[in-house]
């Protein structure tokens, strides 16, 4: 990780985000949590070697980012660097399907291109719908939708929590990691036992913490629950945008449109 | 290793998410039973202190690399089986949403993967023979690594596994247990070797802690059993309901893939969608007679040409043809692309004027 603030600062990008006013960040959070989830699952359930047919679900993310005035460079760049892991998978599928399954003029294409090229499409797809559905709603409203969608309690409960100290913490982690750096000379200083003294100690710290954390809204009437800031509900909105995705989801699923599509300027109508 | 959304089938990934959410309430509903409700608030910090420290890193001597705390085991140390489940969980949310690391799929998985593993096996019946009641340095030095090494072990088989089983990749078995596991029982020792640092400074700073959480039985005592059977119920129903549409629904979706691009539907009906195409092709079609060759492999490909895996022998001769027929799709593909990303660019700049 090339610098501890530099992450925060990503982070916290993407949470600023999340306030926008558009008509999509103010559809209810479970509509849109719903949506992401048949998105993934239509994506994810094409076999292997579907390429052309995940293509028309790149509508989904380029609607999301446009309606929801998303900046488009900042999420291709959070795509891209992702994209060296699934491109580590994929590289090996090369060597081992050397079937050729289609041939352009003499030029055969086997069958592992075609399904790296395949995982590469799906990443791209999977990973900005998670990115993009916590741009246009927000942590916390993506938790308070999981509770009402029946996620336990204490699960979400925690998970906001856990948000709403992670900016603390790792400012105070980045604080003493670059205290250390800066006293260390010649790499001499930064091995593990200053590590496991300087971890312990954010340790405690976060520790006690927590002990005043809990004090204080215990003193403020903290029954286990958190209260919403704008009261949503799932209206007719949130069903036609869930049920229109849905069946678009479906219908692309079901039927290559790329290949319509193309077959229509080709000529060679199946 | 997390695992990603792009490796894994609906049905692997489903049963995963079933499994995961099961474990979760199991854990929730147990950590809600605890009267001690200080834990959801510390839980909560906790899992943003592993944030924290995950980004802090350390030199490894002699490599010249660095690393840095995977967690796990030292959430479960400090908090006991279920609350370090829960957060765990909620970690791997976080970064499933903002660092995209694995994907919402895959979230199961990874959950699994990288929760149960340390939490109801390496702590209980490693970490916690080896260490026992009053643990001095040594021993809380090796019960770390071998419960580290072991969680990280059993999780690296389990994505293997997940993996394979989702058939996306074309890695086999064997190559892929062997990529894995020396790098996994790598990370293992260094993840030992920092957990025990920590606990052992802990231990020596504020024993108290490490005291309630060894103290702190839970109220079964076999909360592997119990984890396991809410897993197994669970896995069998979504397995059962995921397979059962899954054996339906491909022959569905390659029944209308077929009708899509299948002989039957050459002579198929005039009217409908693909009489009003037919039609609209005819002045359309700026490649007209684009001809291509089918693949040889596709003709030698007879009944029974295949011996072993028979179902995916027959899935990639239906997918051969369709590919061998499709330069239309790519072409098709690649004018798909170029007006999704032209709608996008005039929404957006509708939304900027609006």
């Amino acid at each position: 990780m090339a610098s501890i603030e530099g992450t925060i600062l990503d982070f916290k990008r993407l949470d600023q985000l999340a306030r926008g006013g558009t008509s999509l960040h103010r559809i209810d959070a479970r509509a849109k949590v719903l949506v992401a989830l048949v998105f993934i699952l239509s994506v994810v359930s094409f076999d292997r070697y579907a390429l052309t047919a995940l293509f028309p679900f790149f509508l989904y993310p380029v609607v999301i980012l446009a309606l929801g005035n998303l900046p488009a460079d900042y999420f291709v760049k959070k795509v891209v660097l992702f994209l060296p892991f699934a491109l580590a998978v994929g590289m090996l599928n090369p060597l081992f399907d050397r079937e050729v399954v289609v041939r352009v003029g003499s030029f055969g294409v086997t069958g592992g291109w075609v399904s790296c090229a395949s995982i590469l499409v799906r990443a791209i797809l999977t990973v900005s719908a998670a990115l993009l559905l916590v741009g246009v709603t927000g942590f916390p409203e993506i938790c308070r939708a999981l509770e009402r969608l029946g996620v336990p309690q204490t699960f979400a409960v925690q998970l906001l929590f856990l948000y709403r100290y992670i900016f603390v913490l790792t400012e105070e982690g980045a604080r003493s990691s670059r205290a250390r750096e800066l006293r260390s000379f010649g790499g001499k200083g930064l091995g593990i036992k200053s590590y496991g003294s300087l971890v312990g100690h954010l340790l405690l710290r976060t520790w006690m913490r927590a002990d005043r954390i809990h004090m204080a809204m215990l003193a403020r009437g903290f029954t286990g629950a958190f209260h919403a800031r704008h009261p949503s509900r799932f209206g007719g909105k949130e069903t036609l945008f869930l049920l229109g995705w849905s069946t678009l989801f479906l219908v692309l699923r079901l039927r290559n449109v790329s290949q319509l599509l193309g077959s229509l300027v080709t000529g060679t109508f199946p | 290793m997390h695992m990603a959304d792009a490796l894994l089938s609906p049905a692997v990934g489903g049963t995963l998410w079933a499994a995961s959410s099961g474990t979760i309430a199991y854990c929730s509903a147990k950590v809600r039973k605890d009267i001690d409700d200080r834990k959801v608030p510390l839980m909560g910090v906790l899992g943003a202190f592993l944030f924290a420290a995950q980004m802090i890193n350390f030199s490894i001597p002699g490599t010249g690399s660095s690393g840095h705390l995977g967690g796990g085991l030292l959430l479960t140390i400090l908090l006991g089986p279920h609350a370090a489940f829960l957060t765990i969980a909620s970690v791997l949310v976080v970064q499933a949403l903002f660092f995209a690391d694995g994907g919402l799929l895959a979230l199961g998985c990874n959950i699994f993967n990288l929760g149960l593993f340390p939490a109801f096996v390496a702590y209980p019946y490693i970490y916690k023979k080896i260490a026992g009641e009053r643990p001095g340095q040594a021993r809380i030095t090796v019960a770390a690594i071998a419960a580290a090494v072991a969680g990280l072990a059993m999780g690296a088989f389990a994505v293997v596994l997940e993996t394979v089983s989702s058939g996306i990749t074309s890695l086999p078995f064997s190559t892929f247990v062997v990529l894995m596991l020396p790098i996994h029982l790598a990370i293992g020792i260094v993840e030992g070797v920092v957990t025990a640092a920590v606990v052992t400074f802990v231990y020596k700073a504020r024993p108290e802690i490490l005291q309630g959480a060894i103290e702190a039985r839970p109220v079964a005592g076999h909360p592997l059993r119990n984890v396991l059977l809410a897993f197994l119920a669970a896995a069998l129903l979504t397995g059962g309901v995921v397979s059962w549409f899954a054996s339906g629904d491909p022959d569905g979706l390659e029944w209308s893939i077929a009708k899509v691009t299948g002989k039957d539907e050459l002579k198929g009906p005039e009217h409908g969608i693909h009489g009003v195409l037919a039609a609209l092709q005819e002045k359309i079609a700026f490649l007209p007679d684009y001809s291509f060759r089918k693949p040889a492999e596709t003709k030698s490909e007879g009944p029974g040409a295949e011996g072993g895996a028979k179902p995916e022998g027959d899935a990639r001769k239906g997918e051969g043809s369709k590919l061998g027929t499709s330069v239309s799709g790519i072409v098709g593909g690649l004018i798909t692309l170029v007006i999704v990303f032209l709608a996008g660019f005039l929404l957006k700049r509708r939304s900027q004027t609006a």
